[in-house]
């Protein structure tokens, strides 16, 4: 690791306002993507501005139709506390391993945009709405790419707000060594209809349009047993090619729809 | 019966230092005046490597010294040795290139190192190796095994046609041929024994010191055998006598083999603290030991069985070619040779065998002995073979194996691959573990699983390793360059209490635990009263060091002849002071009798006496109550046993599931039963990891370690594997060892991998898969379900 400048922020605007200073600043908050890579000496930000005890950033709200998650809150306390969603609850059970249930936080996680990380999944699956210190961003507008969001420089997550779904589950097929998702599947039913996320098999989270528009019709594994993704395009690796990918897309979409129903 | 004595579940003595933080490994060791080095290693697969300029490096804050493969040349130090010599087929030697300690002229794989940056912290150092600028001149590059000999290779080593190392024969070919020639059946059978990472939890480290006073240089390193390390790198790499080379090993955490070996870093810390006149250390870190840890396995290999019409096998005929890596590490020579090829017997009365080994250089991090070390390829190779013979000739698994199990009437028996069983009772192990899985209900929880769309496979396989390496001088006709005996001194002092001092080195085995169970029994001291002491070329007469399960049977008699020195001398002293004959004194549970009588003295007062010696037979005995013994073994070892395997294959996604997982071992008699069970639960875990999640995956490309961070090498995890079922047949003990005892380190290892894959085949079996190379991932799976060619990913 390089040495580097450490702020820790009280007030979201004292954070935006740190970075705007730094000529490299990097927002820290669990760190669980971020220091691996600093020790590996694969990223060399000037600043890391520590967000992580900013209370406003802290905590699962549950409101009327939605469950409000703060940016800086861990895994963990959203496998606790976000009861009125238990899909997900049971998403966030199943990150990485305890250490990083604990320390690892969502903003740090959707900011990321892994192309592995259930979160985006969620996010995209159940409709949800990102803040920022600027604006809200729908959840299918904010993940670009690979490692990319529509984040602008210095711009800052504040919360991601769940709208409550009628039914919802998560089914993840791990990569074995990571845990990370080599393919995961959000799926839920809503008074407006049904969505399908996938995670892990392409560069970003992406939907699928045939299944949901096969789940609305009638929501029930069966109604997508035919429908697959096309292999081209997907993610391939040593741990699943893109056509055990595709394949893979059905069976948790199926069993997820198995779970949620 | 002795309290905490032989077959005991003592608590481990050990484990409260461990538990509460307290143990000591060598970077919890901090020299006074200490600077760190860094390594700067080759970023290339295969490269020339023209040039180093250090001057950036040399001024960079915090830095000491720089030290290059040519520094080391031109101050005499010599490349690293190798331990084992083995011919070729035409009795010429094997070609054996120089490993120097930092590269000369050419790297030979990602993470060779090239130069050495000392400095006053471990980040300087780092920094400052940032600023070398080395000019390399990229060169092709080969790392698969299969591709290492052909033509167009990309030479590893010049002078290494083909980049063969060796080429290797055991065995009776012409019996073999005949064999097969009125063969009703042969079975084949073509596989990879993945490589492996081994992974042990401290990653290794090594501190160099010198004091100029004494002229004595000191070595504290990770390793699993101090006294090896001493005698290679004294005698062939720094040419330094052994009287003014210390070198300790304290506690080790995990090696699997894998710090058997004398590493490049050992050396390189020794000679540099005499160099820049400060102690120097460097520690791994984990990337760091993923491209400089020997790695494990990698054998590609082809190999036939001949039958008769009712199964009975005839011969065996195996061709295996055996990637060593860019540079022989110590022992590698040896592993797929003579703990590979002499183990092809397995449990069975196979008359004839021959086997065929080609082993070759490639530009990978070296390979090298990996918890049960050419014999779990061995029982791999054997077990897929007889369970894919079954298969064929519809014979059942246990039917095939009772027709050809080597019968307990027949031990001794001399295997054709010049192993000569000592014991064993095969049939019974196997039958005891058959009703632990309760294999009758097999077929039940078979149909009740498909329900579930899930597909149930079992997998059985039977094991026989050879252990504790011996004796010496039959080892050193077969190519050994040391010798492989084990030290043990017993030392009582005044008050009773005694230390003991062993050449084996416990990195995880429970000695300090299992071997003052030894003293217990042997002696009648309690076991609080026993320390162990291990680790320590100044304090331990001489030691081969721990490795090859060869701790107990080798190590352990050693105690036991020591203590035998004991107890005689102390006869002789209780015969004095009770004034009776030697002849009538007896000893038993602590105390020396007069027989027949109760006139007798405890071991303490025994003890007392000869330190202060005022009633003593001092012209006959001298004082002190201290022995020495070198117990060098008749014989090898022979654990064997049987594991059997359950698995779940979903029908959807082509996941493994363990669902059962039996072992029935026979180890001989058991010390601890407890560290016994300890020991087959983690060697199944490793076997289980190789057969279904670990592989050391280089791109065939760039010959880059794809795998060389936990996010893309698969560790084994608590969740892959099921509560295990495991006892012990101590019916068969060893013959020739004063404790009967076999060794119990590896056997997990061994045998688990055939248990896994025959599992998973056999819930294959409907989709016509007779055969799943390891690991058996869910994608190979889901592929031979659905007839697809196994396919690399791109």
């Amino acid at each position: 690791m390089y040495n580097f400048n450490y702020h820790r922020a009280g007030s979201v605007d004292e954070a935006v306002a740190l970075m705007a200073k730094a000529s490299d600043g990097r927002f820290l908050a669990g760190g669980h993507s971020l220091l691996p890579t600093m020790k590996q000496r694969l990223a060399q930000p000037t600043d890391l501005i520590d967000i992580g005890r900013i209370a406003a950033l802290n905590g699962v709200k549950t409101e009327s139709n939605a469950v409000v998650v703060g940016a800086a809150t861990p895994h963990a306390e959203v496998n606790a506390s976000a009861k009125a969603i238990p899909a997900l609850m049971a998403l966030a059970a199943k990150i990485g391993d305890p250490h990083v249930r604990h320390r690892g936080t969502i903003g740090g996680s959707i900011a990321n945009s892994d192309p592995a990380a259930d979160y985006p999944a969620a996010l995209v699956g159940l409709g949800a709405t990102v803040k920022t210190n600027k604006r809200t961003i729908a959840a299918d507008d904010f993940f670009k790419g690979l490692f990319e969001t529509a984040l602008s420089d210095g711009e800052m997550v504040v919360s991601v707000s769940f709208p409550k779904p009628e039914a919802a589950a998560y089914m993840k097929f791990p990569q074995p060594a990571s845990r990370f998702a080599l393919v995961g599947v959000f799926v839920a039913r809503t008074s407006g209809g049904v969505r399908v996320a996938v995670t892990g098999a392409g560069p970003s989270v992406f939907r699928v349009k045939a299944m949901e528009d096969a789940l609305k019709a009638k929501f029930t594994p069966d109604a997508i047993k035919g429908i697959t993704v096309p292999a081209k395009g997907l993610n391939s690796d040593i741990h699943g090619s893109a056509e055990y990918r595709a394949h893979l897309v059905n069976v948790m979409a199926r069993r997820a729809v198995a779970a949620a129903a | 019966m002795v309290e905490n004595g032989i077959g005991a579940r003592v608590r481990r003595k050990e484990d409260f230092r461990f538990l509460t933080g307290q143990g000591t490994y060598t970077d919890d060791m901090n020299r006074p005046g200490q600077a760190h080095v860094f390594l700067l290693r080759s970023p290339h697969a295969h490269a020339r490597l023209k040039k180093i300029d250090a001057r950036q490096a040399l001024a960079a804050p915090g830095v000491i010294a720089v030290i290059t493969g040519a520094d080391l040349e031109a101050a005499g130090v010599g490349p690293l040795p190798c331990g084992w010599q083995i011919f070729n087929k035409d009795g010429t030697p094997a070609h054996e290139p120089p490993h120097p300690v930092l590269a000369v002229g050419r790297v030979r794989h990602v993470g060779d190192p090239v130069a050495a940056v000392i400095a006053e912290t471990r980040a300087l150092a780092r920094d400052g190796a940032e600023k070398l600028v080395v000019d390399y001149d990229p060169l092709p590059s080969v790392t698969a095994t299969a591709q290492a000999a052909k033509a167009g290779a990309p030479a590893v080593h010049d002078g290494a046609p083909n980049n063969v190392c060796f080429d290797w024969h055991f065995g009776d070919a012409a019996a073999v041929d005949q064999a097969f020639a009125k063969a009703a059946h042969v079975t084949t059978i073509d596989l990879y024994n993945n490589r492996l990472v081994a992974n042990a939890i401290e990653p290794r480290a090594a501190i160099g010191e010198y004091d100029p006073a004494a002229d004595r240089h000191t070595l504290y390193t990770a390793s699993q055998n101090p006294h090896v390390i001493r005698l290679l790198m004294g005698a062939y790499v720094l040419k330094l006598p052994e009287a003014k080379l210390r070198v300790v090993s304290p506690d080790v955490g995990g090696g699997f083999g894998s710090k058997i070996y004398h590493y490049a870093e050992e050396a390189l810390v020794t000679w540099a603290a005499k160099k820049v006149g400060r102690p120097v250390k460097w520690t791994a870190d984990r990337s760091e030991s993923f491209i400089s840890d020997a790695q494990g396995r990698d054998h590609v290999t082809h190999a036939e069985l001949a039958l008769d019409k009712s199964g009975k096998f005839l011969a065996l005929r195996v061709q295996t070619t055996a990637n060593l890596g860019g540079y022989l590490s110590t022992f590698s020579t040896a592993i797929p040779t003579y703990l590979y090829a002499t183990l092809l017997a397995g449990l069975y009365t196979t008359p004839a065998i021959y086997c065929g080994v080609k082993a070759v250089f490639t530009n990978t991090v070296p390979v090298d002995a990996y918890r049960g070390a050419g014999r779990p390829e061995a029982c791999f190779v054997v077990e897929r073979l007889v369970e894919k013979a079954a298969q064929e000739m519809g014979l059942d698994k246990t039917e095939i194996r009772r027709k050809n199990f080597v019968p307990k009437s027949a031990m001794p028996y001399q295997t054709p691959v010049a192993l000569q069983y000592d014991s064993g009772d095969f049939i019974t192990h196997m039958e005891a573990a058959l009703k632990l899985a309760d294999h009758g209900g097999a077929e039940k929880r078979r149909a009740d699983a498909k329900k579930r769309g899930k597909l149930l496979g079992v997998g059985l396989s039977t094991y026989i390793e050879a252990c504790g390496i011996a004796p010496s001088n039959v080892a050193g006709a077969l190519g050994a360059r040391a010798g492989l005996y084990e030290s043990a001194e017993v030392r009582f002092h005044p008050t009773g209490t005694v230390t003991l001092f062993t050449g084996s080195h416990s990195h995880g085995q429970s000695h300090e635990t299992t071997f003052a169970q030894l003293i217990a029994e042997g002696l009648g001291v309690p076991i609080e009263n026993v320390e162990v002491v291990h680790g320590d070329t100044d304090r331990i007469a001489f030691g081969m060091g721990t490795y090859g399960s060869r701790s107990l049977p080798v190590g352990g008699s050693a105690i036991v002849k020591a203590m035998d020195k004991i107890v005689a001398k102390g006869k002789k002293i209780a015969a004095h002071m009770l004034e009776a004959a030697e002849a009538d004194i007896e000893f038993k549970n602590g105390t020396f009798r007069v027989a027949g009588t109760d006139k007798g003295l405890s071991i303490g007062q025994i003890a007392f006496s000869a330190y202060v010696p005022h009633n003593f037979p001092l012209e006959t005995v001298e004082p002190g109550l201290d022995e020495t013994a070198f117990y060098d073994p008749k014989n090898f070892t022979f654990p064997n046993g049987t594991h059997i395997c359950e698995v779940e294959v979903d029908e959807d996604t082509g996941a493994v599931q363990l669902t059962r997982f039996v072992a029935v071992d026979d180890f001989g008699r058991i010390i601890n039963p407890m560290v016994v069970e300890g020991q087959v639960h983690g060697g199944i875990v490793q076997g289980v990891g190789q057969a279904l999640v670990e592989d050391c995956i280089y791109d065939p490309t760039s010959g880059q370690l794809v795998t060389g961070s936990y996010m893309d090498y698969c560790m084994p995890k608590a969740d892959l594997v099921p509560s295990f079922q495991v006892a012990t047949n101590e019916g068969a003990p060893c013959t020739h060892n004063p404790l009967g005892v076999k060794g119990c380190g590896e056997a997990g290892t061994i045998g688990a991998g055939a248990a896994v894959i025959n599992a998973v085949v056999d819930a294959l079996k409907g989709f016509g898969v007779t055969h799943m190379d390891m690991p058996a991932t869910p994608e190979k799976i889901w592929r031979a379900m659905h007839g697809k060619a196994a396919k690399a990913a791109e």
